[in-house]
């Protein structure tokens, strides 16, 4: 499945961020002006038409924030992103409304991205309406049939959000981001606060969108064998760093960065043939340290069971060691 | 199925409304104030007597029968009297609401959704001023430079009472802002005034309908307070306030002229803050 999937890829950029840097200023901070929350930190990847990006890494290390700056709710301190090969960041950060069309976002928390004192009809209306989708008489059925490709029932359209599980608001979500016939959808951890049985549902919906529609997908997440499932490919977030991005194959048998060694070995497994297929166990220490004091030379190198001289002193650089597997380690 | 739905809503409504008894108590007393305000001409045994009209045959009469709150020292009936106050009251209370309310709740808004800018340093802090001055004080100040009347005394109320929902609503707004669903409707490129009035504000609605049911028998009694200094309606037309400080000159030998006037204000204000709290509890969230 996931091979077929990377021969299909077509190797055409959609998104691609060079050298992001997002810093927020440390409140209170004011006589020390330098002190920042590095959120992302000299970021580059890109993602090609059709694909699923994964993005994955533990609370703080920048996943969201790099989400929320491509869409334009934080400022870049540096870097660029292209869109299409337009350069979004140019017009002092405000987004063209074609990018507004094109690029949608569905939020972790369905329970506050959608207005409590709005009925589904009045959420799923807006999208169409600002961007003009259909005209003014149609757009009852536009509605209906926003529901239909979410198969929700269309009475929903008199609901209101208070009245629904969490499961169907995320769905409720995801169809007002198709409303405006989008190229491209961040999925910010969009199963993450529901119950696993509707992550399940939710996630094949997706995938079946995907399909469906040709869509590129950016998934954030921080469920490992869940993107093994689903993604193309994979990029691994710490610290504000992009650690190592491969194809989702290359990433779950060679992983090459210590890191993601170390995150793949703790996955826990059921059976001894998925044990086997893991990295060597390998303990995993220490927490995940400040985003404002990041260790010098690799950020990783406090926590690295390889650590050698060099890795305290000099941060390396992404290095390509292998088509498609990027990889940000001195022993790589 | 859209109307089932409204019958519904209507009779959860007053269930939540009606479980304190106090509340419909209130209810009746706000309606009949306000039945008492609009046939005042009708209800009312010497209509007249709101008027212009000396009669010394029957003045200073104690509590009796043909005059139930008894006479004024013009002979005036206080009882009619009182009814034609509630007009006033009433319509202070309609003003000034309908006027600052507005003005405060799009203030608010907009400070809200602007936080951090010099908007809202602008608007909040002019807020500030309005309400670090004693607000009885501010309107007496500027009711009595302008022409003393019942016109000055709505401006003066007004002006002293938008600050406070402007505070409210910004306090509401500046969080709201923060919430998933208006940074979505950024992004999906809606207007500035869809996301001010059609995501924000039916957000902060409801704490703005409580505050203003539990405002009337506040703004009622400043209004009357204004009277009692000269500064609200002028005699003939009778109001509570103008009615207490004449009355208190007699005091005690005519003290029907200043009790009942009194109780008349008690009652009101009871009974509209009952009816406020009735609203805070319908329209709070939770069962």
């Amino acid at each position: 499945m996931n091979e077929l999937k990377q021969q299909t890829t077509v190797d055409s950029k959609i998104l691609s961020v060079k050298n992001l840097r997002v810093y927020f200023p440390v409140e209170g901070s004011k006589k020390s002006a330098h002190k920042y929350v590095k959120a992302v930190d000299g970021v580059d990847f890109f993602i090609n038409e059709g694909e699923i990006l994964g993005l994955v890494g533990e609370s703080g290390s920048g996943k969201s924030t790099i989400a929320y700056t491509i869409m334009g709710m934080n400022k870049p301190k540096e870097g660029s992103i292209l869109f299409k090969g337009e350069d979004i960041l140019k017009n002092n950060d405000k987004r063209s409304i074609s990018f507004k069309k094109d690029v949608q976002i569905v939020f972790q928390d369905p329970g506050s991205s959608l207005n409590p004192f709005q009925d589904i009809r009045q959420i799923l209306k807006l999208p169409l309406k600002v961007h003009k989708i259909v005209s003014k008489n149609q757009l009852d059925e536009a509605v209906g049939k926003a529901l239909d490709r979410v198969e929700l029932p269309r009475n929903f359209a008199y609901k209101t959000p208070t009245s629904i599980g969490g499961g169907e608001k995320q769905l409720v979500s995801i169809a007002r981001a198709l409303c405006s016939e989008p190229k491209f959808i961040i999925l910010d951890e969009p199963t993450s606060s529901l119950d696993v049985s509707i992550q399940a549902k939710i996630i094949n919906m997706l995938l079946k969108l995907h399909d469906e529609q040709k869509l590129t997908y950016l998934f954030i997440t921080h469920d490992l064998s869940l993107m093994r499932n689903i993604s193309t490919r994979v990029a691994i977030m710490y610290l504000g760093k992009i650690c190592e991005v491969a194809p989702t194959k290359t990433f779950y048998t060679r992983p090459l960065h210590p890191y993601t060694q170390m995150l793949l070995s703790s996955i826990p497994v059921i059976s001894e043939e998925e044990e086997e297929l893991k990295p060597k166990k390998v303990v995993s220490v220490g927490e995940i340290p400040s985003p404002v004091d990041i260790p010098t030379g690799c950020s990783f190198h406090t926590r690295c069971n390889k650590k050698i001289d060099i890795c305290s002193q000099k941060d390396p650089f992404m290095r390509e060691v292998e088509p498609g597997h990027f990889v940000r380690c001195h022993l790589a | 199925m859209m109307k089932a739905q409204f019958k519904e809503n209507t009779r959860l409504y007053w269930y939540k409304f009606s479980r304190n008894k106090l509340s419909v108590v209130g209810l009746c007393i706000v309606l009949l104030s306000i039945l008492c305000a609009i046939f005042a001409e009708v209800i009312t045994p010497y209509p007249q007597h709101a008027k212009e009209f000396v009669d010394f045959n029957q003045a200073s009469l104690a509590p009796c029968r043909a005059f139930i709150c008894g006479t004024d020292i013009f002979g005036r009936d206080i009882f009619t009297r009182l009814i034609f106050s509630c007009r006033g009251a009433l319509s202070i209370t309609v003003v000034v609401l309908s006027i600052s309310v507005p003005i405060g709740v799009f203030l608010g808004l907009i400070a809200g959704y602007y936080h951090g800018t010099w908007v809202d340093t602008i608007i909040m802090r002019t807020a500030d001023v309005f309400l670090s001055l004693p607000s009885l004080m501010l309107a007496m100040a500027i009711a009595a430079v302008l022409k003393p009347g019942m016109k000055s005394s709505m401006i003066a109320v007004t002006a002293m009472w938008w600050p406070w929902y402007t505070r409210q609503v910004y306090g509401m707004a500046s969080s709201l802002r923060n919430e998933y669903f208006v940074k979505n409707a950024e992004l999906i490129g809606a207007s500035r005034l869809h996301i001010l009035f059609r995501e924000i504000l039916p957000n902060c609605l409801s704490s703005v309908f409580t505050k203003m049911a539990l405002d009337v028998g506040w703004v009622i009694l400043i209004g009357a307070s204004l009277s009692f200094v000269g500064l609200g309606e002028q005699p003939p037309t009778p109001a509570f306030g103008q009615m207490i400080s004449e009355g208190a000159r007699y005091m005690p030998d005519l003290w029907w002229m200043t009790v009942f006037p009194a109780l008349a204000i008690a009652f009101i204000i009871l009974g509209f803050n009952f009816f406020g709290d009735g609203i805070r509890d319908m329209l709070e969230r939770g069962r």
